[in-house]
């Protein structure tokens, strides 16, 4: 496990965990759990600023961006342009070009409209941005994400903030055994169990919010869905048994007591 | 002394008042924001941050200052 690196982009990370800024009471519980996951990644959104209550406080305050890796995310865009304008707008903030693309769909069940996805996937890679996308966990569009030149493939497990787990872990495995690209589960999980479910399918990775943010403790949470990661990593690399439908006993036959 | 005419634009989809030799460095720093830390657009359009004190204001122009927040 000591060089089992994750590289996005050309750049490597120890932690498989990224996690959401969205969703805490307050920034100060946002950092700490930040830390306690081990995370090295987070994702942002970019809003306006408030300009009458200047007393808010920043996120940079807490969280370090030289220390942790920002990923500006387009979540609340509903259509190419939006993205487009939002990461075009992260990236002038600081020059950031590693980002998730996250265009959305459906206002009640968040799902990704994977069309504008795919269009504007093209456009941000042809201007030199470092593009993860969220997307379905639909292998043919996978594929095309790829060859629009992706840098990541995000499929979610089942829609943002469900906490359902993953839903169609089918689909996953062979997204998995297509493409040689970092592969994260983004959105839908809901309890730590389930980021292992996902290492153990073969995923690079998994990104999470809610089910850490809103959890009743959050700070317990963050700490299990980093354990939960690196077992589920573990596990994989160990390499499982074949499943058999009977019993195979664990103990000699031989030597019983008569 | 010439009084300096005073023009009205909207920033962050606020009207605010200014002065009309104003330009956006002038705007950021009467707002207190740490330009370091946000991204500009007048009128749609990205401004290199570069050039800030190069930019004037018009009267009518829509200015967004954004930057990072919490988000998943």
């Amino acid at each position: 496990m000591k060089n089992d690196k994750i590289i996005i982009a050309n750049k490597e990370f120890n932690s498989r965990l990224i996690v959401g800024t969205g969703k805490y009471k307050s920034m100060s519980e946002c950092a700490k759990a930040i830390k306690l996951s081990g995370a090295e990644i987070v994702t942002v959104a970019v809003r306006r600023v408030n300009i009458t209550d200047k007393k808010k406080p920043l996120l940079m305050d807490y969280i370090d961006p030289k220390k942790i890796t920002y990923l500006p995310n387009t979540a609340g865009c509903f259509n190419s342009e939006e993205a487009l304008r939002t990461l075009r707008l992260a990236r002038e903030i600081g020059g950031w070009k590693l980002v998730k693309l996250e265009v959305l769909g459906d206002k009640q069940n968040l799902f990704p409209d994977m069309i504008e996805t795919l269009k504007s996937t093209e456009v941000l890679a042809k201007e030199g941005f470092k593009v993860m996308v969220y997307c379905n966990d639909d292998p043919l569009m996978a594929k095309r994400l790829e060859n629009s030149g992706a840098d990541a493939i995000m499929p979610l497990a089942a829609p943002i903030g469900s906490g359902l787990g993953i839903q169609n872990k089918t689909n996953i495995q062979i997204i998995r055994k297509q493409t040689k690209l970092p592969l994260i589960i983004d959105a839908g999980l809901g309890q730590a169990s389930d980021a292992t479910i996902a290492m153990e399918l073969g995923c690079d990775g998994v990104l999470v919010n809610t089910a850490i943010a809103k959890a009743k403790k959050p700070f317990d949470m963050a700490l299990a869905f980093k354990n939960a990661v690196i077992a589920g990593r573990q596990s994989f690399l160990a390499g499982r048994i074949n499943k058999y439908l009977y019993g195979i006993a664990s103990s000699p036959k031989t030597g019983i007591i008569k | 002394m010439k009084k300096i005419k005073k023009i009205k634009i909207k920033v962050n989809g606020k009207f605010k008042s200014i002065s009309e030799n104003w330009k956006i460095s002038d705007l950021v720093k009467h707002l207190k924001i740490p330009i370091k830390k946000v991204a500009i657009e007048l009128n749609q359009e990205i401004i290199d941050k570069k050039n800030v004190s190069k930019i004037s204001l018009k009267k009518n122009d829509k200015v967004e200052i954004v930057h990072f927040i919490g988000g998943g």
